[in-house]
């Protein structure tokens, strides 16, 4: 999707380079607007579950759309939590498409009626993102819960038949769902949907799960060699740069935009430098501040932190570091690995020797999950009268003096 | 909507009615609220241009009202196809200047 002008590409002029310095304002940036949610999926990145009382009102989620506006930031990425549970969340959804804000948000289906669907695909600002992690409900409804799956169907097919064309099928690549890939790319097909690809992160509740449900090395290459052949009819959110190091860099930009390009705003107002960083190590400051988001985004220490030239520490005599770039600063975060080293995941092989080693590793600042989770398998139950009790109780009315004695 | 493949720089353009520009230190961002494609222009010149189309009877009067030599004008005309070809320009008649 990079526009370049045809002149020999002088390295200095790289957009990454460019990028690497940061931007007046984000391009795009991931807005949690609510921790509430219907689900419990077991690697939840922001560890959603129950809402957080001290949410942005209304009136503040408008005041921030303001800002956005007149910083032109062209689209927010709406997530959660599940977004669309506020009450407030379809007022919000226009009162940002009036003020040219485009509204990209990512949804477990729940709230995707025929009706609602009718209403999203009239509006040319708005995308919709329906997450679905497993081809079949087995693999699926294992992380996202029971029912999930049929949800999240059913909200594309309602999507599909109110004529939404190319909306996004979201699947976070897990051990278990890398061999559907094909499967995946087909169920989007059925419902002209396009299918995005992202990376597994231990953030949130994903770091208690990250090391049974992250991609296998072989499993890594099985990717990389998907996005190549699919290029770019599959979008990865520039999410999976750190697989560059197989070859080839893929499509997108291959560059960590933490504060850079990109952020994240939770929904009580904290800033954070991306989506899969929640901790307090990468808050920036809270949009209810006296300078607001924009005071943040230009301003804040660690964001001005980030946009200096960044060391490659162990990777930068790497031969791939220039594509690769050390990988997720968040991945390395969670597994306790040094920032300025190979991620976790590294091709190369680096981060699996770093990772038998590991120390502690720092857990997420916040925990919002539901505090009761379903029952793991089905509970028998039968009704029956206690075995010990030969009758019924006696009755306090029972005037019978040999009354509850066992005669016999 | 049709989609240009080649572009005549001969002929009116103009930016896609969808599309928000957006300035920055190296050029400018481009995002077209239809296909929701993000493009950079990496050169404060072919962002002029680009602004100039509007009011230019042709692509190759907005190049030379940006400043554009003539020697640059084929490197522009790439430019501005790549950007035609992903619908972030659409050809409008001369009759619809502003």
């Amino acid at each position: 999707m990079t526009i370049e002008l045809q002149r020999p590409p002088a390295r200095a002029e790289r957009l990454v380079d460019l990028f690497e310095l940061g931007l007046d304002a984000p391009i795009c940036l991931t807005w949690e607007l609510t921790y509430a949610c219907n689900l419990s999926c077991s690697h939840c990145l922001s560890s959603s579950g129950r809402r957080d009382p001290r949410e942005l009102s209304t009136a503040q989620a408008k005041a921030v759309i303001d800002e956005l506006e007149a910083m032109q930031v062209f689209y927010v990425n709406i997530g959660g939590g599940e977004p669309t549970v506020r009450s407030d969340f379809w007022e919000l959804l226009d009162y940002a498409t009036e003020h040219h804000v485009g509204v990209k948000f990512s949804t477990n289906g729940v709230r995707i009626t025929p009706e609602v669907a009718r209403r999203l695909a009239a509006n040319d600002y708005v995308d919709v993102q329906i997450s679905l992690d497993g081809a079949t409900a087995e693999v699926n409804d294992a992380v996202r819960g029971r029912g999930s799956y049929d949800m999240a169907l059913h909200a594309m097919a309602n999507l599909h038949d109110a004529g939404m064309t190319n909306f996004k099928l979201s699947v976070v690549c897990t051990r278990h769902n890398i061999s559907q890939l094909d499967s995946f790319k087909e169920i989007a097909d059925r419902y002209g949907a396009q299918l995005r690809l992202t990376r597994l992160r231990p953030s949130g509740r994903g770091a208690d799960v990250w090391d049974d449900l992250h991609p296998l090395p072989a499993q890594q290459r099985e990717l990389y060699d998907w996005l190549v052949a699919h290029g770019d009819n599959v979008l990865t959110g520039d999410s999976f740069f750190h697989l560059s190091a197989f070859g080839d860099a893929l499509p997108g930009l291959n560059l960590c935009g933490a504060g850079r390009v990109v952020c994240l705003i939770d929904p009580v107002g904290d800033v954070y430098a991306c989506p899969f960083a929640i901790h307090d190590e990468f808050l920036a400051g809270n949009v209810l501040d006296g300078g607001g988001f924009a005071e943040v985004w230009r301003h804040s220490p660690l964001f001005l932190s980030l946009r200096e030239p960044q060391q490659g520490g162990a990777c930068s005599s790497c031969q791939f570091f220039d594509t690769c770039k050390g990988g997720c600063m968040a991945a390395k975060f969670f597994t306790g690995l040094p920032l300025d080293g190979p991620d976790p995941e590294c091709v190369q092989g680096y981060g699996e020797t770093l990772l038998a080693d590991r120390g502690a590793v720092p857990r997420p600042s916040g925990d919002h999950s539901h505090r009761t989770e379903p029952a793991k398998r089905p509970v028998s139950v039968t009704i029956a009268r206690r075995a010990d009790l030969a009758r019924p109780p006696v009755s306090f009315c029972e005037e019978s003096p040999l009354a509850g004695g066992n005669l016999r | 909507m049709a989609t240009a493949t080649v572009l005549d720089i001969d002929r009116a353009w103009d930016l896609h009615p969808q599309v928000s520009v957006r300035p920055e230190p190296f050029g400018a961002l481009l995002y077209h609220f239809g296909t929701r494609k993000l493009s950079f222009l990496k050169d404060p010149g072919l962002l002029r241009i680009v602004q100039a189309l509007a009011t230019a009877p042709t692509a190759r009067a907005a190049c030379l009202a940006a400043g554009a030599s003539a020697d640059d004008i084929p490197r522009y005309a790439r430019a501005l196809t790549v950007l035609a070809r992903s619908s972030m320009l659409l050809e409008r008649s001369p009759a619809d200047d502003h």
